[in-house]
């Protein structure tokens, strides 16, 4: 029973960062129609952002954290400038956008790979151990050993996915997104300018994933120039979990993987996780094919 | 004179297709002027490049002496020209209230409130739905709504293309009382319809469009009259 809500409390920690990295896909695809592929070596960024103002800077933690997000949305502005926005000028398929985004991956890793030999003579660097207070906070009564920073991340995790949810229902440029998801035509006749919704929608995704990263990386205390490919599968199975293009959606979808992941560990061993997770992905997609959250696609236009 | 819109010679192309070849027009200030034509003369093709939703490949677009052609078409509406586009396209997924302020916001003038009042007076049935889903409303009450929409934009010229798509004729009769109400405050109105009797009966002045051109042209009163149009339009 400890070890039970033990797992459970890092799920949820483990959840919070997925649901933060999931969002980003969510947003870019409701308003682009398009998977961003390369929205994990954004994520991989955040993280390696957030090493660099540590290791190298010797920059504070509550410095380096909005470093990392900041930076990680510039870069994702830029996925959408180099990447998406010539392609759609021209009309190009969703598909061609899609592998686009797929090469803008690839670069992006290649690149921080040899960023990282020439720092780190490797392809892996470690966050220091004194980064984070080590030392768990412990409830005797209930047997449970907490460590003081995944509580951090779950909270700050939080906020931010309230902040985006006031953001995207009650602020004017949430509005605008909303319009513009719904139909580019149509907002651009209301006015809106459409070309500065899909940057800001860019650039909140980059922030959040990025965010994710960053706690990522801070939770493990190793960065690599892969650790996008960890949860690139991940995320693609959260959103289309909790339904594709919904934001409560997505954040539903990353807790309900991350639990999974954890408590297959628990009964199971590590081996089995993600089989489990695609298990799960399957059985709602027969029973449910719009995701948990999603709406059919007949009722969508 | 300077026309408040002044189309000359416009062309656009759907990749190799020609769908204007050479449309010239004017609207004047108050005028309401009616595009009329079959399916595929390209009457929507007119104002989606009219409206910056097109980039014309030739010709010259000017509003009140401006030259906006090829303009974006979040400039185009914020000059005061704007579209109601085609099949009532409100934001389903937003609320009513949420559809008539988005674009208010946007406009150079802020008394958003006192706009609303004056929507929700003209149609008491988006008042009592404000709240609601606009997707949930009936068509007519959807066609109420994008009007009241482009209104909240305070459009010195509205384009409309086919209000009377898909209404039952009661609802027809309704929407085009609405278009006579906005003439009466002094709007421009560019209506385009395939119900050419309709829009004769509100027009000043109509052209006829026929495959990419401008193949007649005259006063709605002239227009009616027309043994041509009698036979291929009003039947």
């Amino acid at each position: 029973m400890d070890t039970l809500i033990q797992q459970g409390i890092n799920a949820i920690s483990l959840g919070a960062i997925y649901s933060l990295f999931a969002l980003g896909y969510a947003m870019v695809f409701s308003i682009l129609g398009v998977l961003n592929l390369a929205h994990s070596a954004i994520f991989m960024l955040g993280a390696f952002f957030g090493l660099i103002a540590i290791d190298q800077w010797s920059l504070p933690l509550w410095l380096a954290f909005p470093i990392a997000m900041l930076g990680a949305g510039l870069v994702s502005v830029g996925l959408e400038l180099v990447a998406f926005r010539p392609l759609r000028r021209r009309n190009a398929a969703r598909i061609s956008q899609l592998i686009s985004s797929i090469g803008a991956a690839i670069l992006i890793v290649n690149i921080t790979q040899l960023i990282f030999r020439q720092i780190y003579n490797s392809t892996e660097a470690y966050l220091p151990r004194d980064l984070i207070p080590s030392d768990p906070i412990v409830i005797e009564s209930l047997g449970l050993r907490v460590q003081p920073v995944r509580m951090l991340i779950v909270v700050i995790a939080l906020v931010l996915m309230v902040l985006l949810q006031y953001l995207v229902n009650r602020v004017r440029i949430g509005q605008h997104m909303r319009a513009v998801a719904f139909n580019q035509r149509i907002a651009a006749l209301f006015g809106i300018n459409v070309s500065r919704i899909f940057i800001f929608t860019f650039f909140l995704a980059g922030v959040l994933g990025g965010a994710a990263g960053m706690f990522y990386g801070v939770v493990f205390l190793n960065v690599t120039p892969f650790i996008g490919e960890d949860v690139a599968l991940i995320g693609l199975t959260a959103i289309v979990l909790g339904g594709m293009g919904s934001i409560p959606g997505a954040v539903l979808g990353g807790f309900l993987v991350a639990g999974l992941q954890i408590f297959s560990i628990v009964i199971g061993g590590s081996s089995f996780r993600n089989a489990v997770v695609f298990l799960l992905l399957f059985i709602i997609l027969l029973i449910r094919p719009q995701g948990l959250l999603g709406q059919p696609e007949s009722t969508r236009a | 004179m300077t026309h408040q819109l002044d189309i000359q010679d416009l062309h656009v192309s759907y990749g190799s297709i020609r769908a204007l070849r050479g449309v010239t027009f004017h609207i004047d200030e108050g005028q309401t002027v009616s595009l009329i034509g079959a399916n595929g003369a390209g009457k929507s093709t007119t104002l989606n490049a009219v409206s910056g939703l097109l980039k014309p490949v030739g010709g010259r677009i000017r509003f009140r002496g401006q030259d906006i052609t090829g303009w974006r078409a979040d400039r185009v509406s914020a000059l005061g020209l704007v579209q109601v586009p085609e099949g009532r396209q409100i934001i389903a997924t937003m609320t009513v209230h949420e559809n008539l302020i988005i674009g208010a916001h946007l406009q150079r003038t802020a008394n958003t409130e006192t706009l609303l009042d004056q929507i929700y007076g003209r149609f008491p049935r988006l008042s009592e739905r404000h709240n609601q889903r606009a997707g949930l409303l009936s068509g007519g009450e959807q066609q109420m709504l994008a009007v009241g929409r482009a209104l909240m934009m305070q459009p010195d010229l509205l384009m409309l293309d086919e209000p009377s798509m898909g209404l039952s004729p009661m609802l027809v009769n309704e929407v085009f009382d609405l278009l006579r109400d906005i003439k009466g405050q002094g709007i421009s109105i560019l209506v385009v319809e395939q119900n050419a009797r309709k829009a004769l009966q509100i027009a000043d002045y109509a052209y006829v469009l026929e495959r990419g051109v401008i193949a007649r042209e005259g006063s709605a009163a002239q227009l009616r009259e027309d043994p041509h149009i009698l036979a291929a339009y009003l039947g």
